[in-house]
């Protein structure tokens, strides 16, 4: 392993952590919601269809972020790398794993470390472990 | 009111993975590449969401309300189960394909990022198809 310090931004990463952080907290402290996105985003979707209107709501404000971000700062201007069939693969895997595991980066990484649940330490210890694990097959053994 | 709340949540938590790096899918894959030129940054995502979530989520377990009065709606489960451990595990897959989880998808749709437009509409279809699969009791 050998660290990369002219890509390492400590301070944006830490002040956008901050910034989900405080998301989390306002949706839970106000709403008593967890911000889980992929559970969100599929109770929009049939055949749930639980469409609480909070959880639209939630889900415009985070897709008008890029808007909002963009009179600041210039957006990410590279997409990702991988070919489109591997895009439909991984997001079909991350669709389906979501949902089986209950949970993604935001509802069992953020809300379930910051509530102590194990449930969600085991989970995020496991997606951590297979997306390590998928980035070194693709990169260095394929 | 709650409407509003959560528009401003989801608005504030995509300019957080925006500041942060996480909407970037190059920094998420030199984050996951542990064997290359690794870039720790969004180890930091996650120490500053959980120094803020830490002190939030402690207030919300000892209430049974909300500041709004809603109910306090915490996960109830405690159980490690197969279907946790094998849904995360095939997220972790599809992440470290494509270097998008849920969030930084929907927002590089939104940014008119074209691969993670492709991303996101084949996780939606991967939910419903979860969703539409007959359950075994």
């Amino acid at each position: 392993m050998s660290l990369d310090l002219s890509a390492f931004t400590p301070l944006a990463a830490l002040a956008g952590g901050a910034l989900i952080g405080l998301a989390a907290v306002l949706l839970v402290l106000f709403n008593g919601r967890i911000a889980g996105i992929s559970g969100i985003v599929a109770a929009l979707l049939p055949p749930r269809l639980q469409c609480g209107a909070w959880r639209l709501a939630f889900v415009l404000g985070l897709l008008a972020a890029p808007w909002i971000y963009q009179w600041f700062a210039p957006l990410p201007a590279a997409s990702s790398s991988a070919a489109w069939p591997l895009q439909v693969l991984a997001g079909l895997l991350v669709g389906i794993g979501t949902r089986l595991g209950s949970g993604c980066t935001s509802g069992h990484g953020v809300c379930g470390l910051s509530r102590l649940s194990l449930r969600s330490l085991v989970a995020t210890l496991v997606f951590m472990a297979t997306g390590f694990a998928t980035v070194f097959v693709v990169r260095h053994l394929l | 009111m709650t409407i509003l709340i959560a528009a401003l949540a989801g608005l504030v938590f995509g300019l957080g993975l925006l500041v942060s790096g996480m909407a970037d899918p190059h920094k998420v894959l030199a984050f996951l590449d542990l064997a290359g030129p690794w870039d720790p940054s969004l180890a930091l995502v996650m120490g500053g969401a959980i120094a803020l979530g830490l002190p939030g989520f402690a207030l919300a377990r000892r209430r049974n309300r909300s500041l709004l009065g809603e109910p306090m709606q915490l996960p109830a489960r405690q159980a490690v189960d197969a279907p946790l451990l094998i849904g995360s595990a095939l997220f972790g897959i599809g992440w470290g394909l494509a270097g998008y989880c849920p969030g930084p998808a929907l927002v590089g749709t939104a940014a008119g990022m074209g691969s993670a437009a492709i991303f996101s509409a084949a996780m939606l279809a991967g939910m419903l198809l979860f969703g539409l699969w007959p359950k075994r009791s």
